[in-house]
């Protein structure tokens, strides 16, 4: 299945702002976020297909995923 | 003569019944660095009648690259003192409380009680998290600021509110501002959102963003505004 990831952020620092992936079933964000070497701390905001996700639920084939990295200066 | 016409230039946007319900708002500023210092700023020349700016820290050389109150003359003052004489300097009308504390489980209540909205100019996770579940216990909106580099958010959160939740799942207690730094231009930025958020709230006009957050990045200039669905 594919699986779509947009970056934002820091976290498009040497990956990008999106990339496919062609994945096995069945493939959880968690794993995706491995692949990419991203530290579960970095992730801040996690949105599949635009709603707030989850690391563990099995993706389907076509999800979204945006990442984006901890925000917290002022 | 200033005060008759100080106001003159937001009478298109503001009415006078809006301008007075400004003038008897009490809105509490929780830092006045480089994100404060902007919301004071504006939130008083808006004609936000009683702000209260919290702020434990003084201010240092590496803040003036932002921080619209530091100066080669108050290094080493209290930021928010020195952010009280600043408003008071243009518009004494205004009641402005310098508080000298940093915000804590322990003193926060009693900081936050009594204010119509508080404006988040926090420089980090923790605090924040802390500050949102006062506000929720307190019944109070709170307008979610922050920014890290060439990056910004805002949000604002209604007592009952989930948001915080959703825009810091991780345990982390700072962001990329650690590696990015903070330029000049994006506290100006997010604190104008962040005021323009109070002033709707207060007046009840306009789409504010609750359960939303607008994502800023000024490098790649992509400005949008998520539904936070869960």
């Amino acid at each position: 299945m594919n699986i779509t990831v947009k970056f934002f952020a820091t976290l498009r620092d040497g990956r990008g702002k999106v990339q496919v992936l062609e994945v096995e079933e069945p493939t959880t964000t968690r794993d995706i976020i491995s692949h990419f070497n991203i530290p579960e701390e970095d992730v801040a905001i996690l949105l599949i297909n635009g709603r707030d996700g989850d690391l563990d639920r099995p993706l389907n084939n076509e999800d979204v995923l945006s990442i984006f990295p901890p925000v917290g200066g002022g | 003569m200033a005060t008759m016409h100080r106001y003159d230039r937001n009478k298109n946007c503001i009415s006078a019944v809006e301008q007075e319900r400004l003038a008897q708002a009490r809105v509490c500023v929780i830092g006045c660095g480089g994100l404060g210092g902007y919301n004071i700023e504006m939130l008083a020349r808006v004609g936000v009648g009683h702000i209260s700016a919290i702020d434990g820290d003084v201010f240092d050389a590496s803040n003036l690259n932002r921080q619209l109150y530091s100066d080669m003359d108050v290094i080493g003052q209290g930021k928010a003192d020195v952010a009280a004489r600043r408003v008071h300097a243009f518009n004494p009308d205004i009641t402005i409380t310098p508080i000298k504390a940093f915000v804590s489980e322990e003193n926060g209540r009693a900081l936050l009680e009594n204010h119509d909205i508080i404006v988040d100019s926090l420089d980090n996770i923790e605090t924040r998290k802390t500050v949102a579940k006062l506000c929720h216990q307190l019944h109070i909106p709170f307008v979610y600021g922050a920014i890290a580099g060439w990056y910004g958010q805002v949000s604002t959160i209604m007592p009952g509110d989930q948001t915080l939740e959703k825009l810091y799942r991780s345990k982390a207690k700072s962001g990329a501002e650690k590696k990015l730094g903070n330029p000049s231009f994006t506290p100006a930025l997010i604190a104008s959102m962040q005021v323009a958020e109070v002033v709707k709230i207060l007046t009840q006009k306009g789409d504010i963003l609750q359960n939303k957050v607008l994502f800023i990045d000024t490098l790649d200039h992509e400005y949008w505004v998520q539904p936070l669905l869960k």
